[in-house]
């Protein structure tokens, strides 16, 4: 891989409601990579994220993006610098109509093409474009999310975080979303995403990190991952 | 979309000419009446700059009157016989905004953390204290005179008018209160025009997702520490501009003028009227400030030509009102008389899950 390291966490550690749910995890993304975080519940990805993010404080370790470390700087700082997160639980805003969150993702933007990107938000997501005058709290769970994913790409993002996108959908919604992601990848933003479904997400994935209680334990390409004998018996449920 | 348009126009100017006439009408059944048309503006102010924080941000604050307080203090005290300090009013009442926005950021800043009914004890709290201070701030230095209050604020004098006194315009008498009543819509108006400019703004938008969901908010690049305070400093700033009226009007202020049960009276024509809609709250605290004053006037007579004697106080009776009124808006109006766009959806919503 030639391509410039977007994201880069050293040693980090995270401690949160008095536990040490992150102890030393090292990880990177590079420009134009679709990278998956893997694990079971409470593994700690979605703390690892949270703190890649901002959102929680970080005890020890370094998180690089673009080259400067983004330790210290706040949330909402991030997405005018290109990095943008969707929340675990997605995070839209019930009572706003559909458009309306889909105008909040570009808050931190004022150029003239918004109103551009929100069609083409509406051309990636149809669902959304028929829901378009609805408040978002009545749209399905897998509405939902590509609501999220459509809101936080409004902030034209290099590098998206998404933290478990399948979580509460419907088998046939968690293909659709994931399909989602492989086209929003394909139109060149880099991703990092958290997932409890390691198949989906190694599928879709060109390369993936495994986490235990804390800890990276494997990582590599993908299609090596899903091959490995160790993720195949402990997250896809085959006994190998 | 003429005819629509020109229609609009007649409307405004119609009531327009209403509420300029209004104290006149309202002089012929007495003096008092326009006293009670000015306090209710007064709770108007208070109404819209509450709604800032409540109704645009979702900031629980029950300890609003706090900042009236602070706003009604800063005027007495630069303007009475108590430190001889005797400053026009277009010099204080900037200065009462400015110091009641100050503690608004300083019952925001340890708050940021808090939502809902954490913030609103911390709030109720926090109105108290100010309230305690100033009772008790007449030792070791005498800066409040305590529980005495301060007498003999200066009235609103703007050029060569007082307007503690009445003056004669083209042969119309036109009483203090009258005055006051025209500044205090001129300032009304103001306050209207400021909420419906931040409502419709970049502010006003990103209030809306803090409402709603803080952390994505932050998600979406709004600095959610920033606009809260800012939220804070100006809800306290419209309290404060309202309070240094009312001590020019009153002439005399105490803490006992500044009890909890003002801020939750504030907090009810808020959702009585309908959080977040300029309309409605202005309409919330027109109907909790004239209902009451209409109930004292009439529910005495009305007892003794019924009964011959009074048998309930009219003060029991209002409170009863009061609550019985609270009590069904809550039941079939639950967003408020006017709701906002947002909170009739809301609404909805909740019938459709």
């Amino acid at each position: 891989m030639g391509f410039p390291v977007l994201l880069e966490v050293r040693g980090l550690e995270v401690s949160y409601g008095g536990i040490h749910a992150v102890k030393g995890v090292d990880l990177e993304v590079r420009e134009g990579e679709l990278v998956c975080l893997i694990g079971a519940n409470g593994a700690g990805k979605s703390t690892t994220l949270r703190a890649v993010c901002g959102l929680l404080p970080a005890r020890a370790g370094s998180v690089r993006y673009g080259g400067t470390d983004i330790a210290g700087v706040a949330m909402h700082e991030l997405p005018r610098r290109g990095l943008v997160m969707v929340p675990e639980g997605r995070g839209i805003f019930p009572q706003l109509t559909v458009q309306e969150n889909l105008a909040m993702g570009a808050y931190t933007r004022n150029d003239a093409g918004i109103a551009e990107d929100i069609e083409r938000r509406y051309e990636t997501f149809p669902r959304l474009k028929e829901r378009r005058t609805q408040v978002a709290g009545t749209l399905s769970g897998g509405e939902q999310q590509m609501l999220a994913m459509g809101r936080a790409l409004m902030a034209r993002p290099k590098l998206l975080l998404l933290d478990e996108p399948s979580m509460g959908l419907a088998p046939r919604l968690v293909a659709k979303i994931f399909e989602i992601v492989r086209q929003i990848a394909s139109q060149g933003v880099t991703i990092l995403l958290v997932e409890q479904n390691a198949r989906l997400a190694l599928e879709v994935a060109n390369r993936g990190y495994v986490m235990e209680s804390g800890n990276i334990t494997l990582s590599g390409e993908a299609e090596g991952l899903l091959e490995s004998p160790k993720v195949r018996e402990a997250y896809l449920g085959e006994t190998a | 979309m003429k005819e629509g348009g020109r229609k609009v126009w007649i409307g405004i100017a119609l009531i327009a000419v209403a509420l300029l006439l209004l104290p006149f009408a309202l002089s012929l059944a007495g003096t008092a009446w326009v006293r009670i048309a000015n306090l209710a503006l007064l709770y108007v102010l208070l109404a819209l700059g509450l709604n800032i924080v409540v109704g645009f941000a979702g900031l629980l604050d029950l300890g609003y009157i706090a900042f009236y307080a602070v706003g009604a203090y800063v005027y007495a005290l630069l303007a009475s016989p108590h430190f001889g300090l005797h400053l026009p009013f277009w010099v204080i009442l900037p200065i009462g905004a400015a110091v009641a926005a100050l503690f608004g950021v300083m019952l925001g800043a340890p708050t940021l953390k808090l939502r809902g009914d954490y913030l609103a004890i911390v709030t109720l709290g926090f109105g108290e204290i100010v309230r305690i201070f100033l009772n008790n701030l007449s030792q070791p230095v005498n800066i409040t005179r305590g529980p005495q209050g301060i007498a003999g604020i200066d009235p609103v004098r703007i050029g060569g008018i007082d307007f503690s006194k009445s003056d004669s315009l083209l042969g119309a008498v036109i009483s203090g209160p009258m005055k006051y009543y025209y500044l205090l819509l001129v300032l009304m108006l103001a306050i209207v025009l400021i909420n419906v400019r931040l409502q419709n703004s970049r502010i006003g938008r990103a209030w809306e997702a803090i409402r709603e969901d803080e952390t994505a908010a932050r998600a979406m690049g709004i600095d959610t520490t920033a606009l809260k305070l800012l939220a804070f400093a100006m809800g306290a700033s419209f309290g404060g501009v309202a309070g240094g009226m009312f001590s020019a009007i009153q002439g005399f202020i105490s803490p006992e003028s500044f009890v909890l049960v003002e801020s939750v009276m504030v907090v009810s024509m808020v959702v009585l009227g309908g959080m977040g809609n300029i309309a409605g709250v202005i309409l919330g605290a027109l109907l909790l400030s004239f209902v009451p004053e209409v109930l004292r006037w009439t529910v005495e007579p009305a007892q003794r030509a019924l009964f011959g004697k009074m048998l309930i106080e009219p003060e029991v009776i209002r409170m009863l009102i009061f609550g019985l009124a609270l009590v069904l808006v809550m039941l079939f109006r639950p967003a408020g008389l006017l709701p906002s766009a947002v909170r009739r959806r809301e609404l909805t919503d909740d019938r459709a899950a």
